[in-house]
């Protein structure tokens, strides 16, 4: 049992240590390499364009099942009007950039593991380094620029579409007041609470593109090799996005009031 | 010029390289033979600096590799070609994106002359007019010559081959071997093949050295390795296993 931890501590300090290396080199890239922008883009594309449907979806049920749920429990207490305001603060300090994260986490960490692993195991990221190209910056460095900044867009997506949704539920299914919701609504949400939102997306941007590309390149030989490594890089993004999110939240709070 | 010096490299409790000493001369056409998994493709491999070695020294040209970092290695390793045994194509790209990946890479070369330079290798290995395909349009051998013409298209001063010919059938196995003296007679550059298969040292190199338990057993020409008469050297370009239950050759 003893040695069962002792190698568990060993696995999971040599991780933290190759995660943080890696982040150094990504710093080292960005400062000394110019990022090649078309790469940058077709990632921005990959993450961005070909995520709509999955954000789209996210943010706007989660609105609409927020506004209802909400309207439920204020019914009772006379305080309909307010229904707005808490589905806009929710969405957008919390829940449309973890939902926002935890999406994109599924759908492009997931590919990203996928595929340098499958770079890896079929040595094509030896044949990169022997063509003088370091795999950071050709393979890592694009995704994270393109995640870093796509992230926030989607989530913006996210948080706008969930409280235009939350919004028609409110007017056509709900029967609330439309211009006192909405009156609510702008009066309880502070720019802060967006822009807490904006903060914690970007962060979560980070850690899926980190996580994500550590995963693929420290991927074990093999197709089960792939598999765990695409397996690990979802669970990994998505619980460090939970965690940090509470820090996130407690810290941002005390920060920007 | 290469220089090995003293290398040595474990995996775990395995010792694979056992202090290696060798040099080889610039344009020289080197094989380096050995049974399967007695750490050939890792010393191609150190050569290149893919991997770290934990003791000895590589020279390449005087200069030092085991104490550089990967950024001072992609410099080194501009005067490298290396051609892998899966070939290692990226499958993503068409055969001319890979066949230019440094060019481009490097943006120094204009469009016009990176095509012209791509046909030229391509026509070197036989596959002019395969630009647009990808990857997975191509048999193994044609994935090897794609390997070999990205690994010589800029012109390396060292080429490296790791296993060749294995998994070929003998045709085009034949092929690929008339495709490497070709380009050591073409590009002057410096060669050195991995591989256990006899036929095509004795065809790709002028010297044959042999690895055995972990280190450089034999340095010889083709002829002599063919005519010696020690038995792990006789045993090995025979094919002839111990007896089972006998030492094995590894």
């Amino acid at each position: 049992m003893t040695s069962l931890a002792k190698q568990l501590a060993r696995d999971w300090f040599g991780g933290l240590g190759r995660g943080t290396l890696l982040c150094r080199d990504i710093a080292v890239s960005l400062m000394k390499v110019k990022p090649v922008w078309r790469d940058v883009v077709y990632q921005m594309y990959f993450i961005g364009v070909k995520s709509q449907m999955v954000v789209i979806i996210t943010g706007m049920f989660t609105g609409m099942v927020l506004c209802a749920q909400t309207y439920f429990q204020f019914h009772r207490v006379k305080m309909e009007s307010a229904t707005l305001a808490v589905v806009s603060v929710a969405m957008g300090s919390e829940l449309g950039p973890v939902l926002t994260g935890l999406m994109v986490a599924g759908r492009v960490g997931a590919a990203i593991a996928a595929q340098i692993g499958t770079m890896k195991v079929t040595e094509q990221i030896d044949a990169l380094r022997t063509l003088a190209a370091h795999p950071v910056d050709y393979l890592v460095v694009p995704r994270f620029l393109a995640m870093v900044l796509t992230m926030p867009l989607l989530t913006a997506e996210s948080i706008a579409l969930g409280i235009g949704a939350a919004y028609l539920v409110a007017s056509f299914l709900l029967g609330i007041n439309q211009a006192d919701a909405w009156h609510q609504m702008v009066r309880h949400t502070d720019d802060l609470d967006i822009l807490r939102g904006m903060i914690k997306t970007f962060i979560f941007g980070l850690i899926i593109a980190v996580v994500s590309c550590y995963k693929g390149l420290t991927c074990n030989q093999g197709a089960v090799g792939v598999g765990l490594a695409t397996t690990e890089a979802v669970v990994y993004s998505s619980i460090t996005i939970l965690i940090t999110n509470f820090f996130l939240t407690m810290f941002l709070n005390t920060l920007l009031q | 010029m290469i220089e090995v010096r003293q290398l040595r490299k474990s995996f775990g409790d395995v010792r694979v390289l056992n202090g290696v000493d060798f040099s080889i001369e610039k344009g020289q056409a080197v094989t380096i033979i050995g049974v399967s998994g007695g750490g050939k493709s890792i010393l191609l491999k150190l050569l290149i600096g893919l991997i770290t070695p934990d003791a000895g020294e590589i020279f390449i040209d005087g200069q030092n590799i085991t104490r550089m970092d990967e950024r001072e290695l992609l410099k080194v390793r501009r005067k490298f070609g290396m051609l892998f045994q899966s070939a290692a194509l990226f499958d993503s790209l068409t055969v001319e994106d890979n066949v230019n990946f440094l060019l481009r890479r490097e943006g120094r070369t204009t469009p016009a002359e990176m095509a012209r330079r791509v046909g030229e290798v391509l026509e070197l290995v036989g596959l002019e007019g395969t630009q647009k395909k990808m990857p997975a349009e191509l048999s193994g051998g044609m994935r090897k010559r794609v390997g070999l013409a990205r690994a010589v298209v800029y012109r390396p001063e060292i080429v490296l081959y790791d296993e060749p010919t294995t998994g070929l059938d003998p045709i085009a196995a034949d092929s690929i071997d008339q495709l490497i003296s070709r380009v050591v007679d073409k590009f002057k550059v410096t060669s050195i093949a991995v591989t256990h298969d006899m036929r095509s040292a004795g065809r790709i190199s002028r010297r044959i050295l042999m690895l055995h338990e972990g280190r450089i057993y034999a340095d010889q020409s083709p002829e002599d390795i063919f005519k010696s008469n020690d038995p792990v050297i006789h045993r090995f370009v025979n094919g002839i296993a111990d007896p089972i239950g006998k030492t094995s050759l590894v």
